[in-house]
């Protein structure tokens, strides 16, 4: 006889897969033994999943590449007005480096500092490429649908940011964390997608409160004929923000004035 | 003696028309059409947004057509994609070497990080762009990364780039044809704090041709 040939049946079927555990998941409440703080977050993002989450400033954001190929494609809205978000120019463009890495900030278009890279452990990452797409991956891998078995990281976006009211038009250019690019002479670009050795990580601080969406789709020019990518772990925990004499604060005048930008947009 | 601006264009010239310096502009392109854009003065940025007619939030995506041709400068036979992976615009000739698609916009907020808080009034690149979207129903949220043509951002080895002197002279154009029905939104760039437009924004001619 089926086990859910009834109501009565069928909730005891439910009921019965409560506490399965599997290693793409959320942990509710909210725990993580090898945090340095109170830990407002935990969630492993299944190869080719999402995760999104509100995040308040000063609080701490660890991503870690649990086995070596995950690859954490990042969008970025001020919370409280979502108009403003990451501008990947910009972010290079006033730093004067197209590199990212530890002592780095991913800044709005609103010239303000969304983050801070507090640590990076891994130091290959991309603001050239972008988020593969239906199209990219249909190319690559034949089909790159949502629903099929090579979910693109751009469509991740859309989900992510739909859960906030957002469409579109507001998955804007992203970062890769953890998959690399360098830039040749001639304008060539060399992607760095691994597989690294595993449990690479980069810290992050909010210096705004924040939307975050991650997407942990195969970086768009990863040469590799299977759609591969791991799972990428995400903790986060509260803290202050960058104080006055905060190393990265002071470390650069755009630094500087980004902070004061950022501070001045809390002044209320 | 014949307009050497017009020369080589594919078809009958069915647009024409100066920019000035520091000012926005919009225009629908048909598919099939060319659009010239002349550098008239030399060395004047011309920040270059494009969005599908049909459904505006299809719309150019750098990092896209970065990607796709594994190269961040833009030269002739680029195809400028749309965040959908589509051909929207293929650049058909152009004499400037390479035009950038990197550096993005100037904007009175990152002009306060860029050069300090005294140029928080000076006109700005998005402003062009917020106006000129204002009239189409476009707003912030249609902001993303641009074109800049006659723009120069080279990339060092240790990842260090910046806006230096421009590579582009007076007369140079580049034409784009339209692969689908697109508006094309413009700032002919007003920043004075770097040598995008070598520190004096000129006007720039905008030349539409039907297909031959």
């Amino acid at each position: 006889m089926s086990q859910t040939a009834n109501p009565y049946a069928a909730r005891d079927h439910a009921r019965a897969q409560g506490g399965t555990v599997v290693e793409a998941m959320p942990i509710v409440p909210a725990a993580a033994s090898d945090a340095p703080g109170p830990v407002i977050w935990e969630e492993t993002i299944a190869p080719g999943g999402y995760a999104t989450r509100r995040l308040s400033r000063g609080t701490r954001l660890r991503l870690v590449d649990l086995h070596g190929d995950g690859c954490a494609s990042l969008l970025l809205f001020n919370a409280e007005n979502p108009l403003e978000r990451l501008n990947v120019a910009d972010t290079l463009k006033v730093q004067w480096n197209g590199y990212l890495g530890a002592g780095k900030l991913l800044l709005s278009d609103m010239g303000r500092v969304l983050m801070s890279i507090l640590e990076d452990t891994a130091a290959t990452h991309d603001a050239f490429c972008g988020a593969s797409s239906e199209v990219s991956n249909a190319r690559k891998y034949g089909e790159g649908k949502n629903y099929g078995p090579h979910p693109n990281a751009r469509d991740r976006f859309m989900l992510g940011v739909a859960k906030h009211g957002l469409g579109r038009k507001d998955v804007h250019p992203c970062v890769n964390l953890f998959k690399g690019a360098r830039i040749t002479d001639d304008g060539t670009i060399l992607p760095h997608v691994g597989p690294f050795a595993p449990g690479r990580q980069v810290i992050l601080r909010a210096e705004m409160d924040l939307l975050v969406v991650l997407a942990n789709c195969p970086h768009v020019l990863d040469p590799r004929p299977d759609w591969t990518v791991t799972a990428l772990r995400a903790t986060a925990w509260t803290g202050a923000p960058a104080p006055v004499d905060d190393p990265i604060r002071t470390s650069t005048p755009e630094a500087t004035r980004a902070f004061l930008n950022t501070e001045d947009c809390y002044a209320r | 003696m014949a307009d050497p601006h017009l020369s080589g264009l594919p078809g009958p010239v069915v647009h024409d028309e100066v920019v000035p310096a520091r000012a926005p502009w919009l225009h629908r392109v048909a598919r099939g059409e060319t659009l010239r854009i002349v550098d008239l003065e030399g060395n004047q940025a011309v920040d270059f947004l494009v969005y599908t007619a049909a459904d505006d939030a299809e719309r150019y995506c750098a990092q896209t057509t970065i990607a796709a041709q594994g190269n961040i400068f833009l030269k002739t036979g680029a195809r400028l994609l749309s965040n959908e992976g589509r051909p929207m615009m293929t650049i058909t000739a152009t004499n400037v070497a390479w035009h950038d698609t990197i550096g993005g916009a100037c904007s009175c907020e990152s002009n306060t990080l860029r050069y300090g808080h005294h140029t928080k009034s000076q006109h700005a690149c998005v402003e062009n762009f917020l106006s000129a979207n204002s009239h189409v129903g476009r707003g912030k949220r249609d902001m993303v990364s641009n074109i800049n043509f006659f723009m120069n951002v080279p990339v060092e080895a240790d990842g260090a780039l910046g806006i230096v002197d421009g590579i582009s002279a007076p007369g140079l154009m580049v034409d784009l044809r339209a692969e689908m029905d697109v508006e094309v939104v413009v700032s002919n760039c007003p920043q004075v704090n770097n040598p995008c437009n070598g520190f004096n924004p000129t006007p720039v001619r905008m030349i539409v041709s039907e297909a031959a």
